[in-house]
């Protein structure tokens, strides 16, 4: 197998394998962990009106292992997803990168390698902790996740290199894959560009008009939930509370609307490369552009009306990632099913 | 290989190894430290605010609101720049498609790269000074030229279809 479907291959897989776990998340964990930070600050709130300070930092102790166990699992399913993404990437430019075949292989190796073990190692902190560790404050998962990011950082500046060699010699070392013009493939590309700004939009539209004052209004409300339970008015600093749980929502949904988006738009636009590596009738390629698409606008569109509808829109959200892992599989199907002639073609060429 | 395609390619493979080399110093000798600090300024506002002590329990609160400013913006700043470096990277695989001259070209991806690093950049630099607008100014105008060099490059792959 040539290092550019290893890399084909791996990084749909990791994409999928990031989108299946974002969605187990988002169903199982993130509102019911939400939930639990805001009985921990309204119990912090009763240690405050109490005067009973070993309580609030035993609470802030819990605080912490909640934050802890959300942020590791977002940050599990975003590094999945980016390494997925940036194997494809440099399954697109493998033809400008002047090494040696079995260095591009053993390359592409290292690479899914690192990009397994960097989500798999930050999955791991919250449970690992600091155990046996001789660090302060680093944990062996995080020893694992930071060794597999290296390995990520070595094999792209080994790209960079070939990149670089193959600039002074102007050789292919293979060909590249040819123009897909296929409806849906031009489908993919004019639709992941519009998604791509769309989030950048939306983006620039967060940042100017929200980003500064969520920041303002966060402290704000700490302040005041804190003030009101100094004066022993718990029904106050729980208001204060849905106040905070309300605002940290408001910006979690802008975000995910903003990364979402983008990265579905990415996808379809490297996945328009991909199409003939997809060894499908073009109705089924079709029926799966479609769903991918469809489920690519569903989901962020969702997540920003869940504060106005509520849960309702977040399981339509999460439906839409659905669609989109389902169409991502069926490519992924159609490329397992897919013969190699493109990699003859390649051993040919050299 | 065109210039513009080089430019882009190039670019944005370095902008993402940048990225990562950013996240894994962040990650091995900031991070933790960090969230460690943000963690104990909101429990030590609330801690002394329960021994009545609203001075340090406001300093706390102050002390938190300016260490998550700087963590929102180093995270964001590693996403950003490995998020635009690949976007550079697949534009760049497909720029001949962009019906522009070569010259327009060139003017589009050095507007999308530029951006691409200005904006990361600027987020950085807003961590050193937390009200210098200038920082601020310049993370927009980094934006302003990536989605005008996307919309210039949308509106090249249309062109060609027409």
């Amino acid at each position: 197998m040539s290092a550019r479907r290893l890399y084909v291959l791996g990084g749909i897989a990791l994409i999928a394998a990031g989108m299946v776990f974002g969605d187990i998340f988002a169903v199982f964990i993130l509102h019911q962990n939400a939930g639990q930070q805001g009985a921990a600050l309204i119990e912090a709130s009763r240690a405050v009106a109490d005067r009973d300070p070993a309580a609030a930092t035993a609470i802030f102790g819990r605080l912490g292992g909640l934050l802890e166990d959300r942020g590791t699992k977002v940050d599990a399913h975003v590094h999945l997803l980016d390494a997925g993404y940036l194997a494809l990437f440099l399954a697109l430019v493998q033809p400008f990168i002047a090494l040696s075949q079995p260095t591009k292989k053993a390359m592409a190796r290292l690479f899914l390698m690192g990009g397994i073990l960097l989500p798999l190692g930050i999955f791991l902190i919250h449970y690992m902790g600091l155990a046996y560790s001789p660090f302060a404050v680093i944990g062996w998962a995080s020893v694992l996740a930071d060794s597999a990011g290296a390995l990520l950082i070595v094999v792209l500046l080994a790209q960079v290199w070939g990149f670089l060699k193959y600039l002074q010699k102007r050789e292919r070392t293979e060909p590249e894959l040819p123009a897909d013009d296929s409806m849906p493939g031009r489908a993919l590309l004019s639709g992941g560009t519009v998604l791509v700004l769309l989030g950048f939009l939306h983006g620039a539209y967060y940042a100017g008009a929200l980003l500064y004052q969520h920041e303002r209004m966060e402290t704000t409300i700490l302040e005041r939930m804190i003030g009101v339970a100094s004066e022993g008015n718990l029904t106050a600093a729980t208001a204060e509370v849905a106040s905070f749980g309300n605002l940290a929502g408001a910006r979690a949904v802008n975000i995910a609307a903003h990364s979402h988006i983008i990265e579905f738009g990415l996808l379809a636009m490297l996945l328009s490369f991909l199409q003939p590596y997809v060894f499908l009738s073009e109705k089924w390629k079709w029926r799966w552009v479609k769903v991918l698409l469809g489920g690519s606008v569903i989901l962020p569109v969702f997540v920003l009306l869940e504060l106005p509808v509520g849960l309702l829109a977040g399981g339509i959200a999460d439906l839409g990632g659905l669609m989109v892992i389902i169409g991502l599989i069926g490519m992924l199907v159609g490329i397992l099913r897919y013969t190699g002639h493109l990699d003859a073609a390649a051993e040919g060429a050299r | 290989m065109t210039s513009s395609r080089k430019l882009l390619i190039f670019g944005g493979m370095a902008l993402a190894t940048l990225g990562m080399l950013y996240g894994l110093y962040y990650a091995v000798f900031v991070e933790h430290q960090t969230l460690d600090q943000m963690g104990g300024s909101l429990a030590q506002s609330f801690t002394a605010a329960a021994s009545r002590n609203l001075g340090e329990s406001r300093a706390a609160l102050e002390q938190y609101g300016e260490t998550k400013y700087d963590y929102v913006r180093q995270v964001d700043a590693h996403s950003h720049s490995i998020g635009l470096g690949m976007l550079m990277i697949v534009l760049g695989v497909i720029f001949e498609r962009v019906s522009f001259g070569e010259g327009i070209r060139q003017f589009i991806a050095f507007s999308l790269l530029a951006g691409s690093v200005l904006f990361p950049l600027a987020i950085i630099l807003q961590t050193y000074n937390h009200r210098a607008l200038i920082f601020k100014a310049l993370a927009v105008a980094g934006s302003g030229l990536v989605i005008s060099g996307l919309a210039a490059t949308a509106w090249g792959f249309a062109r060609q279809r027409t």
